[in-house]
């Protein structure tokens, strides 16, 4: 790669001693991003977004958060009240958390439909899942810190899942707790790994990217670029486009932190926590609920928890469940409706999961378990053997243009052209 | 053994090889003892172990009433058991339980039965202490959180919970007063 000439000689002097103009231009002028992205690719820069937004904003909580069992509920209600613009600050953050897991749950769903964690995305895909990992570690920890009813019994019921662990788990809880019970040691090292864990997801997320630039993007067709005119350069055509997404996207972000800032909490929060009392109906953060449905969906203990953990693992084993050489559910007839099936199962088991474990709800919330897992260890084998998958365009440019140059031997989708 | 030049052995091993082991290995011990310090670090404190007991004064509790009372931070219910409870609590066949245990192993008077209030599943505290909560199908404890049903003995009968609610340790000082821990 030749460097770029740069005009000023201020920025000349600077590259010639660290690339940083070098590297930047590399990226966003000379990178080729396919050039039919659609909407679903921006969520991606979205999720990047929010976990600055969620950075900042926490750095300023931290400055007035007191992480003391005795201080810490108050403490956040001083925030909100008496500390200068503090409600939004705690609103933004509050609602951020909520709204990141949104944004990274459509991204996820973006790389299924899209099959987009297949060669030579595994790793990119696996990375991504970890980060999705450390969120819910982070998000979790720091519901616990306002210190309300739904903290305190959230944290209690989480870390218990650990004494399910045969021989250890009572030694491992004790040690998650620093304690008897979840008690103020347990609050401070959250806090202290609340504050690390975003910035854990920070390198992790510069892995994700390098990996992302390695190869590219996908794109809604799944087959690889044929040559330049399948690409353009991502500056200006798609910073263009992500901030117009973000604008809308902001439009709705702010609708909640103005006007329904408590929608997506809990009132049980509102109450400081009580060491003696359970609430009488205890749940998690919305985005935790399709895990928390798996969780119950099992009578036993121990199997119960594995369940629930294994819902994520099989998301680590994707790219190698899925054989089908097709990416894009485009040209997946049946694929394209089963990806439509977990949607709807992701969302039972997430309204199963607010609803108490009673009655029709556990019937409903075994089979949607069933399916779930069904979907990855059955369904998706079995479609990459029988699935006749349609044909492929030849080039990014062929189904608009018509023609297309010939298509090159080799690459991803090459198989599922001779089979189609 | 003669050592050659370069400290080979007769069997191919340098001087080299063998302090090159050798400091890995002591490398690896004293990292392994800094991570131990540092895990053991999260572990409850002395002061949070110090062992607290608490006492209790029995005097006021009615039959078939229950207290709750803090011990080490958890709940613990003390609950003065009618004459029905305990006869249903004695009588119930141990093979129909999950965790099979006699009353009998579980109190020290009949009439008194001490439980830490903590449900075995994930933690949350039981309904039953108030009159007007539910008790469960077991005529004990319901657990709100999973579902889990506890009788009249403080044993597990129906739901996700593995284990009965444990017994702490504790002695009667007299007839009307104990000392849980
Ligand atoms: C991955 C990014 C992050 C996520 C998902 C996240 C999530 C959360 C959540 C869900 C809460 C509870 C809010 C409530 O219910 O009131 C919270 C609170 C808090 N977070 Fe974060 N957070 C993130 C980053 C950070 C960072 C980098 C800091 C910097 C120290 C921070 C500091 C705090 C503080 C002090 C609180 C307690 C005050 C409050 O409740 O608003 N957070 N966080
Ligand atoms: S914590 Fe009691 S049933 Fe789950």
């Amino acid at each position: 790669m030749a460097a770029p000439k740069f005009d000023n000689p201020i920025v000349r002097w600077i590259d010639y001693r660290l690339p940083v103009f070098t590297f930047m231009h590399h990226e966003m002028h000379e990178y080729p991003t396919p050039k039919n992205l659609n909407y679903w690719w921006n969520f991606g820069s979205l999720a990047g977004f929010m976990l600055i937004v969620l950075i900042v904003t926490g750095i300023v909580l931290a400055m007035n958060y007191t992480p003391h069992v005795d201080h810490a509920f108050d403490s956040v209600e001083r925030i909100r009240r008496d500390v200068p613009f503090g409600w939004l600050v705690q609103f933004i953050h509050m609602n951020g958390a909520s709204f990141f897991f949104i944004v990274v749950y459509i991204h996820i769903f973006r790389g299924i439909y899209y099959g987009s964690y297949k060669s030579p995305r595994e790793i990119l895909w696996i990375l991504g899942v970890v980060i999705m990992l450390l969120m819910m570690a982070t998000a979790f920890m720091g519901y616990v810190l306002p210190w309300g009813q739904m903290s305190f019994w959230g944290a209690t019921v989480i870390t218990n899942l650990f004494s399910a662990i045969p021989l250890v788990g009572e030694h491992i809880v004790s040690w998650l707790w620093g304690g008897f019970a979840v008690d103020n040691p347990t609050l401070n090292r959250f806090y202290s790994l609340h504050y690390l864990l975003p910035f854990v997801i920070v390198g992790v997320v510069v892995l994700h990217v390098v990996a992302l630039h390695t190869h590219g993007s996908n794109n809604p067709l799944g087959i690889e670029l044929r040559g330049k005119q399948d690409s353009i350069p991502f500056h200006p055509y798609y910073t263009v486009k992500d901030f117009f997404g973000l604008g809308l996207f902001l439009t709705i972000f702010c609708l909640f932190v103005f006007f329904a800032p408590d929608y997506l909490g809990h009132p049980d929060n509102y109450v400081p926590a009580n060491p003696l009392v359970t609430p009488p109906h205890i749940v998690p953060e919305w985005y935790f609920l399709p895990f928390y449905a798996i969780l119950r969906a099992i009578p036993d203990k121990l199997l119960g928890v594995v369940a629930m953990f294994a819902a994520i693992a099989v998301l680590f084993i994707l790219p190698w469940l899925d054989r089908s050489p097709v990416r894009s559910a485009r040209f997946r007839p049946i694929y394209k409706q089963v990806f439509w099936l977990l949607v709807i199962d992701c969302l039972v088991l997430g309204y199963i999961g607010a609803k108490p474990a009673e009655g029709w709800y556990i019937h409903i919330g075994r089979l949607a378990t069933v399916y779930y897992f069904a979907h990855f260890l059955v369904i998706l084998p079995l479609l990459s053997v029988f699935e006749r998958p349609r044909p492929l365009p030849l080039s990014i440019g062929e189904p608009v243009l018509g023609g297309g140059g010939p298509s090159p031997p080799g690459g991803g989708s090459a198989g599922a052209m001779e089979r189609a | 053994m003669a050592a050659t030049a370069d400290g080979a052995g007769g069997d191919g091993v340098t001087r080299r090889d063998f302090l090159e082991y050798a400091a890995g290995g002591m490398g690896a011990v004293g990292a392994a003892a800094a991570t131990w310090a540092l895990i053991d670090n999260m572990n409850p404190a002395a002061d949070t172990l110090a062992l607290s007991t608490t006492e209790v004064d029995l005097e006021p509790i009615e039959p078939g009433q229950s207290i709750t009372v803090v011990w080490q931070k958890k709940p613990v219910f003390v609950r003065r058991r009618t004459e029905a409870e305990i006869r249903e609590a004695e009588e119930t066949p141990l093979d129909s339980l999950p965790d099979p245990m006699a009353d009998t192993e579980r109190v020290q008077k009949a009439e008194w039965l001490i439980l830490v209030g903590i449900c075995t599943h994930l933690g949350c505290i039981p309904l039953g202490q108030k009159g007007t909560d539910e008790k469960g199908e077991y005529g004990g404890w319901f657990c709100p959180c999973h579902g889990s049903h506890y009788d009249t003995s403080g044993r597990i009968r129906k739901g996700p919970a593995p284990e009965n609610l444990a017994v702490p340790p504790y002695r009667f000082l007299d007839d009307t007063r104990i000392l849980i821990g």
